[in-house]
């Protein structure tokens, strides 16, 4: 779909690493290159006409995705530097002063290290006991096993929506029935989810929920993370300065904001916040259903194909979104990435941050497929005819 | 060296690598070296005695290029002295970072003599060389 939209595919390219970040549409360029080139402005503090379309923008813009990820209206949306940081902040803003030692937080061997190191220092700090929920033999998180896992001392369940290796979609809207009947924090990494398939922040009962720009068309350096109201006005920064205070003394005394800019302090990232309005209503356009079912397809095809070969060992056949990851036989993932880019397909070999799964797969590092919008069944085919190789590692050295 | 030939001794060395295992022995120095930048990761151990390198093992999950060197480095250090080692090595990175070097004393490793052509192989190249360099550094911190 819409190849024509992205500069980067005018060539031969085959772009298959959407899961580490995703291309950029022409739309969304020239809205942050009009911010750049016509009304370059900080936010907040300028009454002239470019500060005013500047701010509209900014503000306006929390609203485009609040409404993308069928966020409430009392729901918050602060503005961060991608998933990363929106994950540290749940974690040092907010669980830091509700959680003690010996509380329990779920998580799983497949997240991605965002979703896992902040946790260990938070462990480190405070004393919380971290705890896996096992997968089952497809690498998944099942509802039995989550049930099992939800003793009394749980207070936090902390996942990614679609894991980034395997890809398998969390069924969220039960598990955030479960938390919600049990009073468990339910925190959601979309990075995977939120570009690729419908999120519903409401009906999932989410209480937060991370994502990053990048991996959704939009640019680099900033994401968002979403907030449930109440839980908002419990959360603490842990940056300050300008832009997020109302006034402060010399006697230490200090007011802040109480909106989501007290966690904005500094001038943020402006030109990117135009830049992922610009994306999300380039995605809406397009219709996330209509993306993920494309994905689907897509990959529905590829492991078909696979399957077929013998030299190819797949991990995630199993799953429903457009990640799939795999092996050759007597081949090192990275050469088989190496050799992949020999023939113009992009793909990405390692370990994906989640450096946890071996512990599952009993492999170090994977060769991973990663779809989005812009592919389409001749990129499937080049690769496919790719790996038909005998002599990959000739070829390689 | 004729391409091809290279090629075939850098795929053997890969497939059929030697050294490749390492053994529970205290009297081994022991160094891990795994890329920042990439996702090689190797373990090595080496045993040095009256000055002299006896053994060299190694294993881990590494590509195509850094095991195979693994494997022809080990080879080439057996049995040399720690200066002749040390020699070797100076030689083996200047001739990866396309710098003068004395084609002579590298023996087998002159397979590698165009990989500086290929930038992102370099440091696949590089790991076991800076590995056992850091090994006999640690040697003369002890003495
Ligand atoms: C599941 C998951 N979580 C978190 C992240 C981190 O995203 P970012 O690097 O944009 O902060 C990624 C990115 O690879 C991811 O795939």
């Amino acid at each position: 779909m819409n190849k024509e939209d992205f500069p980067m595919l005018e060539g031969d390219l085959v772009f298959f690493d959407n899961g580490a970040t995703t291309l950029k549409p022409t739309q969304v360029v020239e809205d942050m290159d009009k911010y750049y080139s016509e009304f370059t402005s900080n936010i907040h503090r300028g009454d002239y006409d470019a500060a005013i379309e500047t701010n509209t923008l900014y503000d306006e813009t929390r609203n485009t995705v609040k409404e993308f990820v069928n966020a409430r209206s009392e729901d918050k949306c602060i503005y961060t530097s991608g998933t990363t940081m929106s994950i540290n902040m749940v974690v040092f803003s907010f669980m830091k002063s509700h959680l003690k030692k010996g509380d329990v937080v779920l998580l799983t061997k497949s997240e991605h290290a965002s979703n896992i190191l902040p946790w260990f220092k938070l462990k480190e700090e405070i004393g919380i006991d971290i705890k896996y929920v096992p997968l089952n033999k497809n690498y998944e998180l099942t509802l039995t096993n989550l049930k099992k896992a939800m003793t009394s001392k749980v207070k936090v369940v902390s996942i990614a929506h679609i894991t980034n290796v395997i890809g398998d979609i969390r069924d969220v809207e039960k598990i955030g029935e479960l938390c919600r009947e049990k009073n468990i924090y339910f925190c959601v990494d979309g990075a995977q989810s939120v570009p690729h398939i419908p999120v519903d922040f409401t009906k999932s009962n989410m209480d937060f929920l991370s994502f990053s720009g990048h991996k959704m068309l939009g640019p680099t350096g900033v994401g968002c993370l979403v907030v449930r109201g109440e839980l908002f006005k419990e959360m603490d920064p842990v940056f300050l300065g300008g832009g997020m205070n109302l006034d402060f003394y010399s006697d230490g005394k200090y007011e802040l904001h109480t909106d989501e800019t007290k966690f904005e302090a500094g001038t943020p990232p402006i030109g990117e916040v135009i830049g992922l309005r610009s994306a999300i209503l380039y995605l809406e356009k397009i219709g996330m259903e209509n993306i993920h079912e494309h994905e689907k397809k897509l990959k529905d095809y590829l492991i078909s194909k696979l399957e077929k070969m013998k030299n190819i060992k797949l991990y995630n056949t199993n799953s429903d979104s457009g990640i799939v990851s795999f092996n050759v036989d007597g081949i090192f993932a990275q050469d088989v990435s190496i050799y992949l880019n020999k023939h113009k397909i992009a793909i990405r070999a390692g370990n994906h941050c989640a450096k946890l799964l071996h512990e599952e797969i009993g492999e170090h590092n994977t060769v991973r497929v990663s779809m989005y919008l812009y592919n389409d069944f001749l990129d499937v085919d080049r690769l496919v005819d790719a790996l038909n190789n005998k002599d990959i590692l000739k070829e390689v050295i | 060296m004729d391409e091809n030939l290279k090629r075939e001794i850098i795929l053997d060395n890969y497939q059929n690598p030697e050294n490749k295992e390492l053994i529970d022995d205290d009297s081994y120095l022991k160094v891990n070296q795994a890329s920042e930048s990439c996702i090689d990761n190797l373990d090595f151990m080496m045993k040095i005695e009256n000055n002299n390198i006896v053994d060299v093992r190694y294993d881990g999950e590494a590509c195509a290029i850094s095991t195979s060197a693994s494997s022809i480095m080990s080879r080439a250090l057996i049995g040399k002295s720690v200066d002749e080692a040390k020699r070797i090595l100076i030689n083996y990175k200047n001739m990866i970072e396309d710098k003068e070097y004395d084609k002579e004393l590298l023996g087998e490793l002159n397979v590698y003599d165009n990989i500086n052509k290929q930038p992102n192989r370099i440091k696949c190249a590089l790991l076991p060389e800076e590995a056992i360099d850091k090994m006999l550094g640690g040697l003369e911190n002890e003495k």
